[in-house]
């Protein structure tokens, strides 16, 4: 079947949609954009395509008696199943490496020891990883290099002193080899993954009453389907790095404009907080780009923003709006220096004002800029659509939902669970656009 | 296979008429290099407002700071001349043409061609909108306290230039200006002599105008911005008014009107603009420190620009206005308001809108300037106005003058590239 990739390569997550010939999304992939573009955009591209299988197994499931009443239990144990053989795969993968790369001969001395606290550590994060992918187990991260590197650094730190070696080996051999991986397209033998998670699904749930011959045909089916990679477009900030040619590559803000326009077909203003981009955009009935601005020079108050004040209170940057949900006032906070941001932050810390009423305040002051941005660019008409990473946080959204009261009274606003793929949805249908309507 | 990322080529391409213009450029610097040898007196003016024809009255030489500070920028040198003079208090913010100055003066007052730049006998201040001008010649009053001559230029705020604003700048010359030049220079002043200088200033303007109109051509042989900057060199500084300035646009125009006859675009430093994809009108000064990259930017995506408001800072000729050698000091205060700096922002924008409608532009591109109030404040209203007067889009990119920290290359080609696909998906929508 004709396949429509858009590839949206943003500073710190690539996103990757796969449209059909009949302009639905059948499959979205993200992964953390790395110092290394092309790896990103193939395992985005990746991703977006196994999930392109996880649809098909849905539509050939559809006919399946035994999951009537339970298809969406199956396949999301399915994919869960699915995700712990990816993991466990990339730890092989990342054993391997380490092993090599501590043949070195500045490990000459410690090489026995070494060894054997990273097959310690290795059997410690495979059986860590079925409690990690358990039913109802929540992932602080859906990549790789934070859900393996948190525990490799614990266990490894620890596994060294009982050996008694300096925890500098481990480290280093790590941080090595990591990058290694990452820059590594995951391996295929997609058939393996899905057949491997499968058995483990009909044994760890008797109770859906499905067995493994069952399903077998279905996800064969689902495999076999030949994907054709009939046209990529590529846009964000990595666009240039993208392994295609230029009449391939769009600007992220045509592209989030129009996927904008195909969320909410209502559409005119877009305001998208991505890493280091705050861009707030004007699209027709069409979701043809009337007007853009964006943040100029400085990208104080965009997504990477809340990451460095994550950081600085030792948090992971999803907490942030949760605790700023309980705020009960916002304490002023400059949004113009990221870096005298956190100076603010510890100071009025220390003058003993509440956490949450800070990052209140931090939340509103992000919004602040975005509005002068929007601003800019034409204000605000209805329906005005949020999109970004940052359209995740529940208090930036709420932030948001005042300062636009408060300023174009009330207006339609449109936040998609996944509007992190807008861009590269508009990217799919610049592609498919390329070929069906050419 | 990777997208093409052409780094620029070694080789820059030029055409003879740059050649010329840069050998001008270049010789003023030389005898200003030479003055204590040749024992002329030296004048310090800028060029919007500049009195060029009357200053030669007086055998003296021109020097323009603005251009020193956009020389030193093509230069690459304006970087450090900046920091240092940071290192003496001058703040981030001030206008980086100032910084830039300052700091070649504390670095020894060595010019952009390596020849020395020799002090100021007079600091000649024609106020035509920038009020940074005048602060900074202040400044450089307190390090040289040598003799200073102000014109206040009314501002055109009602744009109107009325017999009593012309009577007001022309009593100021008369009575404040000529004789502070006839002190310094030792010289009386001739008018006759000042009427030649016109007639020479008014014959290279006529072709001046006709290469900037060339551009209503399609494709347009010329580059209204980043080329028309090497245009206006000549006439917006020492050699208005000179034959030689006469002979340098006749060579241009020669030079154009044989590429209008073979159809050719402009050619910029990676080679000829082959295919003219949009016809841009820009406002605001350029970006001089990475000029290249920055006009290679529009090459690579087709853009030319057809006309530019940056070009009409030294004179806004394109809409008629000529030096008149019968009417000598009256010409000179009516050129003084007219510059574009001077201008208000509804005729500024009445301007833009002709550009596009005229040169019939596919949009407004505002650079506007980090450093540059004067020039910024408004800017993006004129934008809106436009875009609706004209139904054509705008973008508006922001880099500086001739600060290199300030030219943030991935920010910049990222807006332009949106712009123009932006032109292109409206054109197809149109379609």
């Amino acid at each position: 079947m004709k396949c429509f990739i858009g590839i949206d390569l943003g500073s710190t997550t690539t996103k990757a949609v796969v449209m059909n010939e009949d302009r639905e999304v059948i499959g979205r992939g993200i992964t953390n954009s790395r110092s290394n573009y092309d790896t990103a955009s193939a395992v985005a591209k990746q991703e977006a395509m196994i999930d392109t299988r996880f649809t098909l197994l849905r539509n050939n499931l559809d006919e399946n008696d035994k999951l009537k009443d339970n298809q969406d239990v199956f396949l999301h144990d399915l994919e869960r199943n699915f995700r712990r053989e990816q993991f466990v795969e990339q730890l092989d993968d990342l054993q391997t490496t380490c092993l090599r790369n501590a043949e070195g001969e500045r490990f000459n001395e410690v090489r026995t020891d070494l060894t054997e606290v990273l097959a310690s550590v290795f059997d410690n994060l495979r059986e860590e990883s079925l409690a990690l992918y358990a039913k109802g187990a929540k992932r602080k991260s859906d990549f790789f290099r934070d859900i393996a590197g948190g525990r490799f650094l614990t266990l490894s730190e620890d596994f060294s002193k009982q050996a008694g070696i300096s925890y500098d080996y481990a480290l280093n051999v790590y941080d090595k080899s990591i990058i290694e991986v990452e820059n590594r397209p995951p391996a295929g033998n997609l058939e393996g993954k899905f057949f491997n998670g499968l058995r483990n699904l009909t044994r760890e749930s008797p109770e859906l009453g499905i067995s493994f011959e069952d399903v077998q045909k279905p996800v064969k089916d689902a495999l076999a389907v030949e994907l054709e990679e009939s046209f990529v477009v590529g846009t964000g900030y990595g666009r240039v790095r993208l392994p295609f040619p230029k009449e391939h590559i769009r600007s992220e803000i045509l592209c989030h404009g129009l996927g904008a326009h195909m969320m909410y077909e209502g559409t005119r203003t877009v305001l998208d907080i991505g890493g280091q981009d705050t861009k707030s955009i004007q699209v027709d009935k069409n979701g043809v780009v009337d007007n853009f601005q964006m943040n100029d020079r400085c990208a104080a108050g965009c997504g990477r923003y809340l990451g460095y004040i994550a950081d600085e209170m030792n948090m992971g940057v999803h907490e942030l709006g949760p605790i700023a949900m309980k705020a009960t006032k916002a304490v002023k906070i400059n949004s113009t220096c990221t870096v005298f941001a956190g100076a603010e932050l510890r100071d009025r810390l220390a003058l003993g004002e509440k956490r949450e009423d800070i990052l209140a305040g931090l939340h509103r002051s992000i919004i602040l800029r975005a509005m002068s941005i929007i601003a800019r660019s034409g204000g605000i008409s209805d329906q005005f659509t949020f999109t970004g990473g940052v359209a995740k946080n529940e208090a930036a959204v709420k932030a948001l939902r005042d300062l636009v009261k408060e300023n174009y009274g009330d207006v339609t606003i449109n936040i998609d669970p996944d509007s992190i793929y807008t861009g590269a949805l508009g990217g799919s249908e610049f592609a498919r656009r390329a070929v069906m309507e050419a | 296979m990777s997208a093409p990322q052409r780094k620029p080529s070694t080789d820059v391409q030029k055409d003879a008429s740059m050649a010329k213009q840069k050998a001008m450029i270049d010789s003023n610097f030389e005898r200003l290099g030479n003055v204590r040898n040749s024992g002329e007196k030296v004048s310090y003016t800028f060029v919007p407002g500049n009195l060029n024809e009357l200053v030669m009255c007086f055998d003296m030489v021109g020097n323009y700071p603005e251009i020193n500070a956009i020389q030193n920028g093509l230069r690459k040198k304006s970087g450090g001349m900046i920091m240092e003079a940071e290192k003496w208090g001058h703040s981030e913010d001030v206008c980086t043409y100032v910084k830039s100055d300052i700091g070649m003066m504390r670095k020894g007052n060595i010019g952009p061609t390596g020849q020395p730049i020799p002090e100021p006998d007079i600091l000649m201040l024609s106020y035509t909108g920038c009020y940074t001008f005048l602060k900074w010649f202040e400044l450089l009053r307190h390090d040289y306290k040598c003799e200073t001559a102000m014109l206040h230029v009314p501002y055109t705020g009602d744009n109107k230039i009325t017999k009593s604003m012309v009577q007001y700048v022309v009593k100021q010359l008369k009575e404040e200006v000529i004789p502070k030049y006839e002190k310094v220079s030792g010289v009386k002043f001739d008018i006759d002599r000042l009427r030649e200088n016109l007639a020479n200033s008014a014959r290279a303007e006529d072709d001046f105008v006709w290469v900037l109109q060339s551009a209503k051509n399609k494709p347009s042989p010329i580059d209204a911005y980043f080329g028309g900057i090497y245009y206006i060199g000549p006439i917006f500084t020492a050699f208005r008014g000179t034959e030689l300035a006469v002979d340098y646009y006749q060579t241009l125009r020669s030079e154009i009107e044989e590429r209008i006859r073979k159809g050719q675009g402009p050619i910029t430093p990676e080679g000829e603009m082959k295919n003219e994809k949009y016809r841009i009108v820009t406002e605001g000064p350029p970006n001089y420190t990475s000029m290249r990259d920055f006009w290679k930017m529009f090459y690579d995506e087709g853009a030319v620009v057809v006309a530019s408001t940056y070009t009409k800072v030294g004179g806004t000729y394109d809409f008629g206005f000529r030096h008149d050698p019968s009417r000598p000091l009256e010409s000179l205060a009516e050129y003084c308001m007219h510059c574009y700096t001077n201008r208000n922002l509804p005729e500024r924008t009445r301007m833009l809108e002709s550009y596009i409608n005229d040169y019939e532009a596919d949009g407004l591109l505002i650079n506007s300037i980090k450093s540059c109030n004067s020039f910024a404040a408004g800017e993006l209203m004129m934008m809106r106005e436009v875009e609706k007067r004209t139904g054509k889009p705008g973008a508006f990119v922001e880099t500086d003058l001739v600060d290199p920290r300030y030219f943030s290359a991935a920010n910049v080609k990222n807006r332009l590239e949106s712009y123009f696909q932006m032109i292109d998906q409206k054109r197809r929508a149109g379609a």
